[in-house]
């Protein structure tokens, strides 16, 4: 099983002739993605050739999203344009009804996010990101831009706002596996949320535990705290980002701001333990509380 | 980025919002030519600083004739006001109010989309309104898809409950603020106190406007906003290398790839210091996936520049950047950097070509550079290393 991304997933490239583009989606082939297409208009009907074990693949590029689902039947597009061009992407995506977009961009204006959300939304597109490393079910499928090698299949469900702390944690639990790991972005807007994940991880009769990564601003964490007393039953280990955050610096991600008593890393690490998380105080600690619970 | 309130002012006017003509200052005297060029008759002297609660420390003042204004610039030009100096006034033309409202629009982060707040009791604290008398302040959702048009705006007026005689107007100036919301690439919004004057104009007295840098790629008049001042010198300095630096009070330096794992750094950094005389962090520095060379060279000329660290962690985590590329980046950073870089680098690498990379800088063998096997470790290294600094000095 896994969430959102399996190894049936077909797989879109949108600004798969950039160079980003290139050399991620050369990454996702060599992780086992099926890559079926890319999308650039001024280059449809023409193919990009790929290294595919021994030898090489040609990956066609399509003129729209909508004919690159016709042709191949793709069920996922990954978005790795730049930010002043995702939101015609994304939204071109969303009209023509592709079920899953991954939206890597960083930096793209909230504005532009405030809308393709609500588009989304409206159509019941899923969307990951923006401003995220994507999402991974090792072993089937792995779409963005997280590092294959760090870790295999396994039974623990991955959700978290940083890209790179999602790498340090798979990879202290790297003796376990993952089903999926998914990287949500740290953008003050995003689609899917912890919540969202931890409703699928809850679903997933491959998933046997939870990993919740979250960091300073906004209350998605407290938000989860809240769900995950009421709907989830499989046990859940947390760890927040941000303690030492002075408020009213942004901490690189767009949505990392401490503003008054609002969004601190405290105020989370208590919501998660009363709804019987447990937050550790670091990566590795958080890491350890996971392994006395599979042992 | 925050506004002032006469940089408000202007982006109001640009768009058609009716505001008082506003004058910024930076000295009594240009304050005095200010009052005279708005008509020489009363004006408010108002400091500008990005803070609220200006009124209530004395730093809105009436004059009644430009020597007054003078006089009174004189006096808060330098106050402190929560911890931020004063190094503006704003000279407006004064009115006669009536009464006063509140208006805002801005990003609702948990619902995902935008928020409108109007109230026919402004002036005060909105905060305290909101809580002391929720029912007094109007809360209304807006699509991000269509904006607040014609009929929104009707809504939030009548959610509000301004009088009819008003109403209108009120929402007509609601659509211009969110003109400027939407045509700024603004997250905030708010006008408080938006007043109605006795011969009966509505105004937006006072501007509060936070604007997205993400958008700035499409607003290349905004980088004129930015208050230069403000910024610390080595903010500064990393922002014209791009990169994503704060700084703090403590004396370990820190580098790491991504937000999260450098805001985690952070807290396991201040962990390891309890152990080690209370040391803190010294800065967030964020080098983002690709950690090149120069990237690693210009960080570390940051940080080794604030005089206050006196050990530095490096702690990457190979996805896409490889290990082997940031340790030839740190190698090729202290060659550059020579005889300005004294002080001890705790370097933690995994990752993505991780055993290629700690061999180069075991190779390289520079007397500055420890390698760590952990982050926890790395940490306490670096910890243990400024601590020792600190009481060697």
């Amino acid at each position: 099983m896994a969430i959102f991304l399996t190894e049936s997933s077909k797989v879109i490239v949108q600004g798969m002739t950039g160079s980003e583009g290139q050399k991620h989606t050369t990454r996702m082939l060599a992780s086992g993605t099926t890559v079926v297409g890319g999308v650039n208009p001024r280059k449809a009907g023409t193919a990009v050739t790929f290294p595919q074990g021994e030898g090489t693949v040609d990956i066609p590029v399509f003129g729209s999203v909508a004919e690159a689902m016709t042709e191949t039947g793709a069920d996922v597009s990954v978005i790795f344009v730049p930010p002043a061009h995702t939101k015609a992407a994304v939204l071109e995506a969303i009209d023509a009804g592709m079920p899953l977009v991954v939206i890597i961009t960083e930096g793209i204006p909230v504005a532009d996010t405030a809308e393709f959300y609500t588009a989304a939304e409206a159509k019941g597109v899923r969307l990951i990101g923006p401003n995220c490393p994507g999402i991974i079910s090792p072993g089937k499928s792995n779409v963005g831009i997280i590092p294959s090698d760090i870790t295999g299949p396994g039974r623990i469900g991955l959700v978290s706002k940083s890209g790179t702390l999602t790498y340090q944690m798979m990879y202290e639990l790297r003796d376990f596996g993952f089903s999926t790991a998914i990287g949500i972005g740290g953008d003050p807007i995003i689609g899917t949320t912890h919540i969202d994940a931890l409703a699928a991880f809850e679903a997933d009769p491959d998933t046997d535990a939870i990993v919740m990564i979250g960091e300073i601003g906004g209350d998605a964490e407290e938000r989860a705290a809240a769900f995950i007393k009421a709907n989830v039953t499989k046990p859940v280990v947390g760890y927040v980002a941000g303690f030492t955050a002075p408020e009213g610096k942004t901490m690189g991600h767009a949505g990392a701001i401490v503003s008054g008593s609002s969004g601190t890393a405290q105020a989370k690490q208590e919501a998660l333990e009363a709804a019987g998380v447990k937050v550790g105080k670091t990566p590795s600690a958080t890491a350890e509380l996971m392994r006395h619970i599979l042992s | 980025m925050d506004l002032f309130e006469y940089q408000a002012r202007d982006v109001f006017e640009k768009h058609g919002v009716p505001v008082l003509g506003g004058i910024v200052a930076t000295t009594a005297e240009e304050a005095r030519a200010a009052a005279e060029r708005l008509g020489g008759g009363t004006v408010v002297v108002k400091a500008q600083v990005k803070t609220g609660g200006r009124g209530k420390a004395g730093g809105v003042k009436l004059a009644h004739s430009p020597e007054e204004a003078a006089e009174r610039a004189g006096e808060i030009l330098g106050m402190d006001i929560k911890g931020h100096t004063v190094h503006r006034v704003m000279i407006a033309e004064g009115a006669k109010i009536a009464e006063e409202y509140y208006f805002s629009v801005l990003l609702d982060r948990s619902e995902r989309r935008y928020l409108a707040m109007a109230s026919v009791e402004g002036g005060v604290e909105i905060e305290q309104l909101a809580v002391e008398r929720p029912e007094a302040l109007a809360k209304v959702a807006v699509d991000p898809q269509v904006g607040i048009d014609a009929a929104k705006a009707a809504e939030i007026v009548a959610e509000a409950g301004f009088a009819e005689d008003v109403a209108g107007q009120v929402a007509d100036v609601i659509q211009k603020l969110w003109t400027v919301y939407a045509e700024e690439d603004a997250t905030l919004v708010e006008v408080n106190p938006l007043v109605r004057t006795e011969d009966g104009a509505v105004i937006a007295l006072d501007g509060k406007v936070t604007l997205d840098a993400n958008a700035d790629f499409r607003h290349p008049d905004h980088a004129e906003l930015e208050d230069a001042e403000a910024a610390d010198p080595l903010e500064a300095k990393a922002k014209e290398h791009d990169l994503n630096y704060v700084k703090l009070d403590g004396s370990v330096g820190i580098i790491g790839n991504g937000a999260g794992l450098v805001m985690s750094t952070l807290d396991v950094v201040a962990y390891a210091g309890e152990a080690h005389g209370g040391v803190k962090p010294a800065n967030f520095l964020d080098i983002g996936g690709g950690a090149s060379a120069e990237v690693m060279a210009a960080g570390l000329d940051v940080i080794l520049g604030d005089p206050q660290v006196k050990a530095v962690f490096v702690n990457v985590f190979g996805g896409i950047t490889a290990c082997d590329a940031v340790a030839n980046g740190i190698v090729k950073a202290l060659e550059m950097l020579g005889d300005h870089a004294t002080k001890p680098l705790v370097v933690r690498l995994d990752g993505n070509n991780v055993a290629e990379g700690r061999a180069i800088l075991r190779e390289a063998g520079h007397p500055l550079v420890t390698l760590a096997d952990t982050m926890d470790g790395g940490a306490d290294t670096a910890a243990s290393l400024a601590h020792a600094a600190d009481t060697a000095a």
